[in-house]
């Protein structure tokens, strides 16, 4: 019997160093060649690891989260045979390699509920048909107090509502009587780790480096929705069909052409502004990871329908985690929009090291003042943030109202002054 | 006449306004009750009280005229009766009762106005009283304006067509009386003359009477009526006045049975027709006008209670209805929440319902147990003559919870409140089985009905 160790082995071109993102196997495993040892992450991409070997786990390196230089030692197996350490025995890891006892304790079993606490009464829901059931001098004294008395849990004979469950449901809250409500105890810990270290790394930087200005501004999309459903009512069969997003990014492309000090990254430790030509619009997306950006490249060259088929792609790749890297890389300005979840107004934070995003919010028909009479208009908010140290307020409250003219009179979008 | 102003206007005096009235002015709101005729309503006037003044006195009658045929030793000579008399103290009763309604509503300070009410809008009405005209501004308006006998197009109340109202007033005994309607009110009406000396004849459409009961329940109603010697004809329908009496049509076949009377009895429908209530354009539930569970219509502070807003048209529901709406104008927090609304037929015998049938029960989702104590094996019933009957519940079959009690037999309509106690309070077959009911009385079938559910009755 030998061991056989093996090392992180190189998984893509100038990769120094991989995060170890989940563990297929553990110490003891019997493992057959080709089985999938672990998955490690890099920048966006998850590579599974392989076994070239057949054998038993005796050692592994660290925990998912840890990151792992490649040719570091990833784990040992005990194979028939010599194996390629010089003796079975020396199973130690070497110093280099980072210890488990050195990774912060992961609790995610949840502390168990304390043995004082009494068992709590499980609420039964009630059937079709079924009412409370309680004496009429319960139930008066349940409306007295505003209490709904299917609610309550009775203790009585065929679940009766009894004076003490509705005085114990008064005093103490469902909390006594109502499992779905009881005093929780303990917590789940959750290690950061790959995907969400890294938003979360981008989002510290961002947020910490870059002094943002946001600006609110709310759009009447009227005339632009009715140009959009006319266009879907004729094209959506051949072209496909349109959402807002296309034309916000039309609208963007304009804009930047005007101002292209928005369409720019800023590299604060050289002290160099990039502005650049071609538009990159990031997309924020949300995928079951997180957050990622698919970039729509040279926007300024794409029609409407090219650019929403490059978008619906993208968030598509995104989502199933096929994206490229270099298709979420590259993005000149950004837009992020939750769709009917956006909300009157956000705050959104920048694509570091870009120097603007542009947050659409949700639409909706609110009575507008038209001089005599209130009418009903769709209207949507856009909610905009800029790098303060390279873009005064003047310019991005400029940037943001030729947003609302494009917006608001589509036909803008389409006419070359 | 100078105009009045109040907080709480109730439109009808009947069960449900002046409850509702009462009620309103034990609270402290400033209420005004506005009656057409006399306060009581149809129940105390022409309905519930009037007929069982007549059936009592009609069994008294009964019970003499027959007592040679009963086992029971005793001789008389043959009864007489003066109807007017009868009726007289009928009428004295009902005056006992309407100026006690009076007497509570002024003991409650509320104001009671005699007059024809007009409603102007949810906040304003115009009574017309012999004295003149006169406007009442409210802030919360409820309509108690009750039911009124169905008239039937081709039999038109009028001469020999009456309606109950009329049949409760009659000072003599219609020597041929045709009853048009088996449900409650004619069986009941035409029972009282028949047991008077009349010649009863009941003509219903559908194939059997009272026909909202299971035939459990009705068949020792309509041996009764057989036995009295009522002519009971179902499929029958009644086509319009004859010669002599009312045509009916049967299987295609046309007769004209004699009459000198015909009562009407088809059923009661909403007055939301009356008090210019369609001024107000509420949302209706059929010809009813409709509310939620705390009685409000679809017009912000007005309410509507009693027979005008539903089945089932019975004095005891109006009532609780009117308690419940004067305490929400108070500012309590109340809806309806009853488990169950009595009704008692006040037949020979008497039928009582509460709460579910089988049948509603099933169609609910239920698994039910049924069980049923008769009262050929009570004591007490047997002491009475009065053996025909029983006593059935309803109970769940997971939780034993009691869903509905039914019973047909002489006195059972007391027996209404044990069975509206038990269900009210949640009770179930192990409770009414375990509680001691006192012997001899026809209560005891209430537990054997109990113990029968649970598979151990004692005395059967």
């Amino acid at each position: 019997m030998g061991v056989y160790s093996m090392a992180l082995p190189d998984i893509g071109e100038g990769i120094a160093e991989a995060e170890l993102d989940e563990w297929s196997v553990k110490v003891g495993d019997i493992v057959a060649e080709d089985d999938v040892l672990c998955a490690v992450m890099t920048d966006k991409a998850v590579v599974e690891v392989p076994t070239p070997v057949s054998g038993k786990v005796v050692w592994v390196a660290g925990e998912a989260g840890d990151t792992l230089a490649i040719g570091a030692p990833l784990v040992r197996i005990e194979v028939k045979g010599d194996g390629n350490l010089a003796k079975a025995a020396d199973v130690a890891p070497p110093v280099a390699a980072p210890k488990p006892s050195e990774t912060p304790v992961v609790v995610d079993a949840p502390t168990p509920l304390a043995a004082h606490t009494p068992p709590p009464v499980v609420k039964q829901p009630l059937g079709a048909g079924e009412k409370p059931l309680a004496a009429p001098s319960v139930r008066q004294a349940a409306q007295d107090a505003g209490i709904d008395l299917r609610l309550v849990q009775g203790t009585g004979p065929a679940n009766r509502i009894t004076h003490e469950d509705l005085e114990g449901y008064i005093a103490h809250g469902p909390s006594v009587n109502e499992s779905t409500a009881k005093r929780a105890e303990g917590g789940t810990d959750i290690k950061v780790k790959g995907m969400r270290r890294m938003i979360a790394d981008k989002m510290a930087l961002s947020k910490a480096r870059i002094p943002h200005i946001t600006v609110v501004e709310e759009i009447d999309v009227t005339d632009l929705e009715t140009l959009r459903t006319q266009l879907n009512t004729s094209h959506a069969q051949d072209k496909g069909k349109l959402t807002i997003l296309p034309f916000v990014m039309a609208a963007i492309v304009k804009g930047v052409a005007e101002q292209p000090g928005m369409n720019a990254t800023y590299d604060d430790e050289v002290g160099i502004i990039h502005q650049s030509h071609p538009v990159h619009i990031g997309i924020a997306a949300q995928t079951p990871n997180g957050l990622t950006v698919p970039v729509v490249r040279h926007a300024e060259a794409a029609n409407l329908w090219a650019t929403a088929a490059e978008v619906a792609r993208l968030s598509a790749a995104a989502r199933e985690g096929k994206a490229k890297r270099d298709e979420l890389s590259g993005s000149t300005i950004t837009i992020t929009s939750l769709g009917p979840l956006g909300a009157i107004a956000t705050t959104p934070i920048i694509n570091h090291p870009e120097v603007a995003i542009v947050g659409v919010n949700k639409m909706a028909i609110r009575p507008m003042w038209d001089g005599s009479a209130f009418q009903p208009r769709k209207m949507m908010n856009i909610s905009c943030s800029f790098d303060h140290r390279v873009i005064d307020g003047w310019d991005a409250a400029v940037f943001v109202q030729r947003l609302k003219t494009l917006l608001e009179t589509p036909a803008l979008l389409f006419i070359e002054v | 006449m100078s105009d009045l102003s109040c907080t709480l206007l109730i439109i009808g005096g009947g069960p449900g306004g002046y409850i509702c009235g009462i009620r309103a002015g034990q609270l402290g709101i400033d209420t005004i009750v506005v009656e057409q005729t006399s306060p009581g309503g149809t129940c105390l006037n022409v309905g519930c009280i009037p007929s069982k003044a007549l059936i009592h006195a009609a069994d008294e009658f009964h019970k003499i005229a027959t007592v040679a045929d009963s086992p029971l030793g005793i001789t008389a000579s043959a009864p007489k009766i003066d109807l007017a008399k009868t009726v007289a103290w009928k009428d004295s009763i009902v005056a006992r009762l309407t100026g006690g309604v009076a007497g509570l509503l002024k003991k409650a300070k509320v104001r009671l106005v005699i007059g024809h009410a007009q409603i102007v809008d949810g906040k304003r009405v115009r009574i017309t009283t012999p004295e003149g005209e006169q406007i009442i501004d409210t802030e919360h308006l409820v309509i108690a304006t009750g039911s009124a006998p169905v008239e039937l197009p081709f039999l038109p109340f009028g001469g020999p067509v009456i309606s109950s109202t009329e049949a409760l007033a009659l000072e003599q005994i219609p020597q041929k009386l045709v009853v048009v309607g088996g449900g409650y009110i004619g069986l009941e009406i035409g029972t009282v003359f028949r047991k008077l000396g009349s010649d009863v004849t009941i003509v219903e459409a559908a194939h059997r009477i009272l026909p909202q009961y299971d035939t459990a329940l009705t068949k020792p109603v309509a041996k009764s009526l057989a036995d009295l010697g009522v002519k009971v004809l179902t499929g029958t329908a009644a086509k319009g006045l004859g010669k002599t009496g009312l045509i009916v049509e049967s299987e295609g076949k046309k007769t004209d049975l004699p009459a000198d009377k015909i009562l009407v009895t088809v059923g009661r429908r909403p007055r939301s027709d009356s008090a210019n209530l369609t001024a107000l354009d509420l949302t209706m539930d059929g010809p009813f006008i409709a509310i939620d569970d705390r009685c409000r219509t679809s017009m912000s502070g007005v309410f509507a209670i009693g027979d005008v807003t539903g089945e089932p048209m019975l004095a005891h529901r109006a009532m609780a209805q009117g308690e419940m709406v004067a305490e929400i104008i108070a500012g309590h927090n109340r809806s309806w929440d009853k488990a169950c609304i009595p009704a008692v037929c006040f037949t020979d015998p008497e039928i009582v319902s509460c709460g579910l049938s089988l049948d509603e029960a099933k169609a609910r989702g239920f698994e039910v147990t049924v069980a049923s104590f008769p009262f050929a094996a009570n004591g007490r019933a047997m002491t009475m003559e009065s053996e025909a009957g029983f006593v059935r519940v309803v109970a769940r079959k997971d939780n034993h919870l009691i869903l509905g009690f039914q019973a047909v037999g002489v006195g059972t309509a007391e027996l209404s409140a044990s069975f509206a106690t038990a269900i009210e309070m949640g009770a179930r077959l192990e409770d009414v089985a375990a509680i001691i009911h006192a012997h001899p009385t026809q209560s005891e079938a209430i537990q054997e009905a109990a113990l029968t559910g649970l598979g151990h009755a004692l005395h059967i």
